[in-house]
This record gives structure tokens, C-alpha cells and sequence, in this order.
């Protein structure tokens, strides 16, 4: 039985990854999960320089999901490379994806520049669609020519192969696709949360200091799959899709409709070992169907 | 050692409006602290994101845990549903917990931040000045906190009871000494505790709120700020389930 997925080149043991900014670099989770299991650990975003992040309040509940500001707090690349990567050191067996983010195409450049030279880096996936910092983030992801053009100048400064991080507040999510492709990505991965609000009724105020927050959680993982389904017909490039995946079934949904690695984001917060649990449910699906190889379901509904 | 499992229910009461008496059967009770909490998953999975309830009581001998918590929404109302025998899924114990420190200490505690102290002020050894603050007479763990410390003295906000006004005006009014304060409550308690115990050059430790979704130190989501960069952030936020509760009042903006 084969549950190994090649994304760029990069031989992953399993198509079970944990999605940027629920699991740290892995250490506060390692408690719980034998990262060594995991096909990869993909790291929160990582800047230039260190940067706050948001006020708080950063987090509100919703019926199913979960809105998020953060603002991107991380101490910058230089202490993540000291700490974060050493750390990942021992766990040869898991892929490393390192999320990029930055202000301008000169940030993103700099931090992929200074992640050249790290052998532990397998990948990089560049976040140009979080909706909670103001410059930079979203910004590079609504714009199809911004799109192509921030990846083209990542990708010609890069070492590793890049996956371009889509966000799904577009009108349409194949158009920025198509662009990342066009300007070389090497893979795309979706999506990122959708922009949401919450309102305490009886304070009569805003949840989240930010007013808006990204939405996650079980509740968008239909609207994920349906844009994984769309982009995997609109490109020829891998995608990783992500979005609501809490289950096995969320998890070979997300493969079916054209993802070849799937990341688990939410779910960690209520169960600190969904990634493994997914995995050994995606495991048994392969036996009980006869899958020999599960690269054989990606896409094909 | 953290861990996740489902704990059994040994028994539910209501101390008084709103507050709710929790104790568990659960191997959480192995390495707890006080001043740590535990996180109290809601058997509704539409409310995807655990309670983060601190501990009131730590009894190893008979592997059970005490929450004693205020009803506040959905899922801390879900939870005052429990009854003996049931289940519920905890994860614990979290955040670092208050130092036992001092031969001489004042434990503060206000509204629902009164809890935590209970096990801290049966923990402390030496004398231990108990300044509880409530609403009004209808007070709740006084029996225990009058057990657990060598004094208790009371405040109300409507003086029905005790000294009328806040924690800091009864320590203000007795003009307490001490080689330590512990304090948990709200932000603007804690921020008047903090300038007691610096008129008074006495060191002191606050235990910090903040909305949270991990528990773990992940998700970044409870920062607090601090008055220095931080080891682990390196800008001004601190975690406050990871780094803390528990911070020196000189370490953190309140």
C-alpha cells in the first residue's frame, strides 16, 4: 500500500500535513503527535523582521468554525531558523514546508533569500492570502497580475519549490490559480480562511479587536472542496487543499476533488492528534477499498 | 505530562448564581499545579473550540479535580448540565501555575479568579492573608478559603458584606504586608494589585485572562502584552496559556 505523494519533486511519506499557523513549528504539539509521522510540518508564517501581530481579542467561536486575527505574529526569520528549524532537526522522516509572508515583494524575497541554504527546508509556500494584515498578505491575492508577478519574483529568488497560498475571498479562485501557474509556481495550496465578522449583541461590539477575522473550521470545508475541485481542473500544477478537514472522509473528500496532500488546520485545536487520527483513517479507506496507491484517487470524481 | 482524555463527572453543584462546583475523576490530577487550568471540550461539536477553566482543588490521593467556573455562553452552560456518572473530554494540565514562595503571602481573588487561589492558599506554607472580592453577600468557597488561609477577608462592591469596595481597597484599609501577593481576577483588579504591591515593594504574581483557542502555545491567539521583548515572541507578547497564566506583575502591561 502506497500512501506516499510527490509535490515538486519533494517525496512526502503520506499526504497528512498540518496547516500554517494552528501547529506552530510543531514543538507545543509534539506532546501529542510523533511529528516523524506526519508527511510534513508546515510552519507558521514566517517574516523578514519579527512582527505583534494584532490586539487582542484575536479569537472568536462560531457555530462550526472559528474566526482568527492574528495578524501573522512571528519572531522574525532569523530566530525561526535558530530555533524552529534546529528543533525540526530530529524528525527526518516529515517534510518541512516553511509559510512566507511578508509586506512587499522585496520582504518575501529577503526571507526566501535567507532560507536558501537551510537543508532542513524542504518547501516554501508563500502566503499571499491572509486577510488580517493590511499590507502585503491579501493584497498580493486578489489580483491575478499581482498573483503571477509576486510569484514569479519569489520563485527566481527561491531555492526550494514554491506552493503560492490561495485565498478564497475572490470572485473567482481558478483566474488566481491559473496566474500562479503561469508566473511558476510549483504548486498551489487552498484555502486560506474567508473573511468574517462577529458581533457581541449584547455589548453591542465587534468579537475580534480587528473587527474581521479569517473563518475556519468544519463549517467552510464544502466551500473548500468545491474551489480544490475547480482549480485542479483550471491547472496542471499539484495542490495541497485545506479548509474544514476534521476526518478521514473530510480528508479523501478533499483527494477525490483533486488535492494530492491534504492540511489540517481547526481540527488540531479540539483534537491535538487529528493529523495522525485522519491518517490511519485514510489508511483503512485505502484497505477496505483495495487502493494500492492512494495517488490513484487524487481527482478522480 | 499534558494530557486528553475523557474524565468522569463524580459530581456537579451549584455554589450560587451562576457558579458552578465540577469535580472529575482524571489523570490530569497526576500533574497539576495551582494556577494551571485544563481545557473542557463541549460535547456540542458545533462549538469546536475547548473552556479553558482553571483549577479550584487538587486531591492526588484520590485522583480528582475541582473546576469551579461562572457560566458565561453556550458551552459553559452545556457544562452545568453534568451530572454524576457522565463523561467529558479534558485536556490538562495547562499553563505554568503560581511558584510557592514567601513565609508570609496574600492570595487575591476576584469573581470568578477566586477559585484558583483555594489550592494555592492550601499549598503555601506559612501565614496566608485570603482578600477575596465578590459582588455582593452571596459568596461562594468561603468555608474552604477560611480553612485553607490563615486569614479571610472579604470585599464587596456593594458592601453587603465584609470591606465596601474592592480587593485593593480591604488590602489598602488593612495596609497588609506580606514577602508575596498571587493574584487572579479581572484586568483592572489585577492592575490595582500590581501598584499595591509596588507602593509596598512586594513581589507579585498575576494570573492572566485572554480569549484562547489551542491551550498549547500554538495558535498565538492569547497573546498579553509584555513591558519587555520576550524570549519566545520577540516583540511584546507573551502567551498566555504557554507563558503563562502566571506572570510577574512587572513582567506583563496591565
Amino acid at each position: 500500500m502506497k500512501t506516499s505523494v510527490n509535490i515538486a519533486g519533494v517525496e512526502f511519506q503520506n499526504p497528512v500535513m498540518e496547516a500554517s499557523g494552528t501547529f506552530g513549528s510543531g514543538m507545543e504539539y509534539s506532546e501529542f503527535v510523533d511529528l516523524n509521522k506526519l508527511g510534513a510540518v508546515v510552519t507558521k508564517g514566517v517574516a523578514n523582521v519579527p512582527w505583534p501581530g494584532n490586539p487582542t481579542p484575536r479569537i472568536a467561536e462560531v457555530r462550526s468554525g472559528m474566526l482568527n486575527a492574528i495578524g501573522l505574529q512571528n519572531p522574525g526569520v532569523d530566530v525561526f531558523c535558530e530555533r524552529d528549524l534546529k528543533f525540526l532537526e530530529e524528525f527526518k522522516n516529515t517534510k518541512v514546508l516553511v509559510n512566507v509572508c511578508g509586506h512587499s515583494a522585496e520582504e518575501y524575497i529577503e526571507v526566501v533569500e535567507r532560507l536558501a541554504n537551510e537543508s532542513r527546508v524542504d518547501m516554501l509556500e508563500i502566503n499571499i492570502s491572509c486577510p488580517n494584515v493590511k499590507e502585503g498578505g491579501i493584497a498580493f491575492g486578489q489580483d491575478p497580475k499581482a498573483v503571477e508577478e509576486i510569484t514569479r519574483l519569489v520563485k527566481a529568488h527561491a531555492k526550494q519549490p514554491i506552493v503560492m497560498k490561495l485565498s478564497p475571498n475572490v470572485t473567482d479562485i481558478k483566474v488566481m490559480a491559473k496566474a500562479a501557474e503561469a508566473g511558476g509556481a510549483d504548486a498551489i495550496s487552498l484555502i486560506n480562511t474567508l473573511t468574517g465578522m462577529k458581533i457581541d449583541v449584547e455589548r453591542q461590539q465587534f468579537v475580534l479587536a480587528n473587527k474581521t477575522g479569517g473563518m475556519s473550521g468544519p463549517a467552510v470545508h464544502p466551500i473548500a472542496v468545491r474551489m480544490v475541485y475547480e482549480c485542479s481542473k483550471a491547472v496542471q500544477i499539484p495542490i495541497i487543499g485545506m479548509g474544514g478537514i476534521s476526518t478521514w472522509e473530510d480528508a479523501i473528500e478533499m483527494m477525490l476533488a483533486g488535492a494530492t496532500a491534504v492540511s489540517v488546520g481547526t481540527a488540531n485545536f479540539y483534537n491535538p492528534t487529528a493529523t495522525l487520527d485522519i491518517l490511519a483513517g485514510i489508511e483503512d479507506y485505502m484497505r477496505r477499498k483495495k487502493i494500492e496507491d492512494i495517488n490513484s484517487i487524487v481527482g478522480i470524481v | 505530562m499534558k494530557i486528553k482524555e475523557t474524565a468522569t463527572v463524580l459530581g456537579q453543584m451549584q455554589l450560587t448564581e451562576g457558579v458552578y462546583s465540577l469535580l472529575l475523576q482524571t489523570k490530569i490530577v497526576e500533574y497539576a499545579k495551582p494556577g494551571q487550568f485544563i481545557n473542557i471540550f463541549p460535547k456540542d461539536k458545533s462549538k469546536l473550540l475547548p473552556r479553558p477553566i482553571s483549577i479550584c482543588e487538587i486531591n492526588k490521593e484520590y485522583g480528582t479535580l475541582r473546576v469551579v467556573y461562572r457560566t458565561v455562553g453556550a458551552g459553559t452552560e452545556e457544562f452545568s448540565e453534568l451530572k454524576m456518572g457522565d463523561s467529558i473530554d479534558v485536556m490538562g494540565p495547562l499553563g505554568n501555575g503560581f511558584p510557592l514562595e514567601g513565609k508570609k503571602t496574600i492570595v487575591v481573588g476576584g469573581g470568578i479568579g477566586v477559585p484558583p487561589m483555594l489550592e494555592l492558599a492550601k499549598q503555601l506554607s506559612g501565614e496566608v492573608i485570603a482578600v477575596m472580592g465578590y459582588r455582593n453577600y452571596d459568596l461562594f468557597l468561603r468555608d474552604e478559603l477560611s480553612h485553607a488561609a490563615s486569614e479571610l477577608i472579604i470585599a464587596t462592591d456593594d458592601g453587603s458584606l465584609g470591606v465596601h469596595g474592592t480587593v485593593v481597597d480591604a488590602m489598602r484599609e488593612k495596609q497588609l504586608e506580606a514577602d508575596v501577593i498571587y493574584a487572579c481576577g479581572p484586568k483592572p483588579m489585577l492592575k490595582g494589585v500590581a501598584e499595591y504591591a509596588a507602593e509596598h515593594n512586594i513581589k507579585c504574581y498575576v494570573s492572566m485572562e485572554e480569549r484562547m483557542a489551542c491551550g498549547v502555545g500554538a495558535c498565538l491567539g492569547c497573546v498579553c502584552q509584555s513591558t519587555e521583548v520576550d524570549d519566545h515572541s520577540h516583540v511584546h507578547n507573551k502567551r498566555v496559556c504557554k507563558d503563562g497564566p502566571v506572570f510577574l506583575s512587572t513582567e506583563v502591561v496591565l
